[in-house]
């Protein structure tokens, strides 16, 4: 079923491997990439490109065990493309961002999608890894089947660790079935926190949404389940059906939607001296879901049912400093986390600071992974 | 070594004397947990009652390298919570009360002695619950369920606790009180939540709990699937699946069990049908009935011999009293049995019942099999008697080729109860040398000192040296009378 055969696979591994042991041995350190999709994310780091994208291919798949194991290079589209054809689908929506995206992306990323407070993030739905660590081992944690509790969860703990810890070379999925009838509605809210009362108020009843989002004055909710189900739930809970939900939920999935767009007049190049100004920083809140608006004067766009609040920073270079942090004290207050997910600085941390006793059990098992440091150093933290 | 008095002054620093068991009679009661074939007394039990009490206690244990065993309800069924021969137990029994329920956010934080049916009890009136059930729910701790990431009929569609926590509080060996994950839905750095929960009280010990509560469904209706065959049932499992439809629950059970929970309770089972199936949807009143419908349609379609559904809450549950109750069903028709909890591709189940079968004649021990067939979780309940001279070793031999069978088709030697002591020797095939030398080193990232379950979930390697061995030359575990951790 693969793209490539199993004994190419296998020389690839091997490579990869002997990369990972040469660059030990030099302390050169190594900068993981797939499709270059998410770039962007994370820190900005320097090292030697060690590419995985190239071990691709479909191992196994079973739509009725709702099981599908692939190899981290296999692009996501070639994925959704295989479980579509069976009324199947990833349950926690990765988002993309190029078409090129691979599931080793995904998995190292750890971004999920709209339906992650109603379905689960990405670690839910990871079953198992092969790993290739730091120290050159090749690895295998966790397994194929759904329910699994011998040893020490790793393959989940590697889900959103930004490579820092191992290169994953092949990973296994629970993969969900496609609902029988999805819709999504429109509520107007014109008050982010009625739409936020809202959202959390219906999530605690039997109703099957599957995303709630709020941006401009309008709350999106979509229903997915079977008919019967869904057009109760439409009947409950009122609005208008949007004819563009689809459109609209993997508009804010993939960032297209009209609020992450760069071409904002706080962003068109300066008149006066025709500099390009800076790219908009994009700061990505999570926050509990009920949390209350906070920076009313900010343009927020509200999603997984109020649990993550983007803001778009297009403030001009010499505002932006005390804009972000107006920001980032709020989302504090909140007991809330913020990452710069999109631009700005690169350089300086980018996700918000792990408290000390945290921190230090971060730094030992990246030791104990990685223990020459090699694995995309600092990519997550400047300490790891 | 410490005597007694020595011990128990030791531990009166850190509670109070009427928190310090260490009379003989009253440390028997933790000497095993839900795993009873393997007892071993602790020096001591203490049960403290607050955050800096389990901090205190876990200081003088790292000080003076005193092996420590967590203990919730002692439900588990791998010996998680068996004691150390020169360890203490620390029960968190006392601290089990629910601290905040936030229902806008739909979570609960609770101190990890709180029983996991508390927590749904506790919740009812504002439509919430929290959904794993494990068959022992109205005793078992959510602090136990974390440590054994623990499951339930419902999991397939709700999850196992690792999917319904949100946040832990912990206690370290070396002295701090960390909060893993957040309310929120994700938080920053690697995702220790998942690290922690299944970690069977190696990396420390959990104080409190923030689960994730979702509303009740509106309705629940179950339907009854019965076969002549086994590969009919499980072929009408991957049809419902196939089909799109995720039941809330779906079990499956073979004739011996069904003849046993039919004598024990009369919950109506079809004593002559060689497979059984119970299928529960939720949802909607409109949705069930739909997806009832196609169930049905499904269990004919795939060679059912008869179908029924319970026409109201009553006869539902009279339906699941059998097979809630298969388990003390055993227990009428054994002296003893014993639990066995791979999980499999369900496609290979035809293949590997006819397996355990096959090794059933062969060790002449009865095997009757539960499954929770949705997810491929496999309970193999293999029947004994203590009493006969080497029944119990002739049973975990043939325990051991079951869960071999279950690695060979790609499964897995434990789906929902841990290894603990009783799948030790296992972990030796489902993992190399090097895998299992990573969860040392994880180990030691949170333990330096190897305190904390000492013995339990991750062998030694020269353990596994000793076990491959013999497994490869022999086939059959040599030296029956040996302990076996």
């Amino acid at each position: 079923m693969g793209s490539i055969t199993e004994s190419i696979a296998g020389n690839i591994e091997d490579q990869l491997q002997q990369q990972v042991l040469a660059a030990r041995q030099s302390s050169t350190p190594l900068a993981i990439c797939g499709g270059n999709s998410k770039t962007f994310y994370g820190r900005e780091i320097v090292g030697q490109p060690i590419n995985v994208a190239q071990h691709s291919g479909i191992i196994d798949y079973h739509p009725t065990e709702l099981v599908i194991t692939a190899r981290a290079g296999t692009p996501l589209r070639e994925i959704m493309a295989l479980l579509e054809k069976n009324n199947q689908m990833l349950g926690f929506e990765p988002p993309l961002f190029s078409d090129s995206a691979t599931l080793g992306g995904a998995i190292a990323s750890g971004l999920s999608g709209p339906s992650r407070p109603f379905s689960g993030p990405v670690n839910h739905f990871v079953l198992g890894v092969t790993v290739l660590s730091g120290r050159g081992e090749v690895l295998r944690f966790g397994g194929q089947v759904i329910k699994n509790v011998a040893g020490f969860d790793v393959s989940r703990l590697l889900v959103g660790s930004l490579g820092c810890l191992g290169i994953l070379l092949e990973i296994s999925l629970k993969v969900v079935p496609k609902p029988a009838t999805e819709l999504t509605i429109v509520l107007h809210h014109a008050d982010a926190d009625a739409a936020i009362v809202s959202m959390n108020t219906l999530a605690g009843k039997p109703v099957p949404i599957s995303a709630a989002a709020w941006v401009a004055g309008k709350t999106r909710i979509r229903l997915s389940g079977s008919k019967a189900g869904v057009t109760a739930a439409r009947r409950a809970i009122g609005g208008k059906v949007d004819a563009e939900g689809a459109a609209f939920w993997s508009g804010i999935r993939e960032q297209t939607h009209g609020f992450f767009k760069v071409d904002r007049p706080g962003n068109r190049p300066s008149k006066q001296s025709g500099k390009q100004l800076s790219q908009p920083l994009l700061l990505r809140s999570s926050v509990a879901p009920a949390t209350k608006m906070f920076c009313q004067n900010k343009c927020q766009l509200i999603d997984w049912g109020g649990g993550l609040r983007w803001y778009s920073c297009t403030e001009r270079d010499d505002n932006r400093d005390s804009s972000v942090q107006e920001f980032e004290d709020a989302v504090k207050s909140a007991r809330g986390y913020v990452t710069r997910f999109r631009n700005g600085d690169r350089k300086s941390e980018v996700f918000a600071p792990l408290p000390d006793m945290i921190l230090k059990f971060h730094q030992r098992l990246k030791n104990q992974f990685d223990p020459d440091g090699i694995l995309n150093p600092g990519r997550m933290y400047r300490a790891l | 070594m410490m005597n007694t008095d020595q011990l128990v002054q030791l531990f009166r620093q850190a509670v109070p004397a009427q928190s310090i068991i260490s009379e003989k009679t009253s440390l028997r009661v933790y000497e095993s947990d839900g795993l009873s074939a393997y007892r071993q007394p602790p020096r001591l039990v203490v049960l403290p009652t607050s955050i800096a009490q389990v901090q205190d206690v876990l200081a003088i244990c790292q000080q003076h390298a005193i092996p420590v065993v967590s203990r919730g309800a002692g439900t588990g069924l791998s010996g998680g919570a068996l004691p150390h021969k020169d360890g203490i137990v620390v029960s968190l029994a006392k601290m089990n009360q629910m601290l905040a329920v936030d229902p806008l956010n739909r979570i609960a934080k609770v101190q990890s002695g709180m029983r996991n049916l508390a927590i749904s009890e506790a919740v009812e009136s504002l439509g919430l619950y929290y959904a794993p059930d494990p068959s022992s729910q109205i005793a078992c701790t959510i602090g136990g369920n974390v440590a054994e990431n623990a499951g339930g009929v419902h999991c397939l569609k709700y999850g196992l606790t690792l999917h319904n926590v949100v946040s832990l509080k912990m206690a370290t060996m070396e002295g701090d009180l960390i909060d893993i994950g957040a309310n929120c839905l994700d938080w920053p750095g690697f995702d220790l939540l998942s690290l922690m929960i299944g970690s069977e009280g190696m990396l420390g010990i959990v104080v409190e709990v923030t689960v994730k509560l979702l509303p009740i469904p509106e309705c629940a209706k179950v339907i009854m699937g019965i076969f002549d065959s086994v590969k009919n049932a499980g072929d009408s499992v991957a049809g419902i699946i196939g089909n799109g439809i995720i039941p809330a629950g779906i079990e499956m059970m073979d004739n011996l069990a069904i003849r046993a929970a039919e004598d024990f309770v009369g919950a109506g089972y079809p004593v002559t049908a060689k497979a059984m199936l119970l299928c529960e949807l939720d949802g909607t009143e409109t949705e069930t009935d739909d997806q009832i419908r196609q169930v049905e349609t499904l269990f004919r379609d795939n060679g059912a011999i008869d179908t029924r559904v319970a026409k109201d809450e009553q006869e539902r549950a009279l339906f699941w009293s059998g097979r809630k109750a298969a388990f003390p069903a055993m227990g009428r028709i054994s002296p003893d049995y014993y639990c066995i909890d791979g999980t499999i591709p369900r496609r290979s189940l035809g293949h590997v019942l006819t397996e355990i079968n096959n090794l059933s004649e062969k060790y002449q021990l009865r095997v009757a099999n539960v499954f929770h067939a949705g997810d491929g979780n496999l309970h193999p309940l293999i029947l004994y008697d203590a009493n006969v001279p080497g029944e119990l070793n002739k049973t975990e031999e043939l325990g051991s080729k079951i869960l071999q069978l279950c690695i060979d088709v790609g499964g897995t030697i434990t789906g929902e109860h841990g290894v603990g002591v009783e799948k030790i020797g296992e972990m030796c095939i489902q993992f190399s040398d090097h895998e299992r030398e990573q969860f040392h080193r994880i180990r030691h990232c949170f333990d330096p000192k190897s305190l904390l379950n000492p013995g339990k979930a991750i062998p030694s390697l020269a353990r596994c040296a000793e076990h491959n061995a013999m497994h490869v030359h022999h086939g059959q575990l040599p030296f029956p009378q040996l302990e076996r951790f």
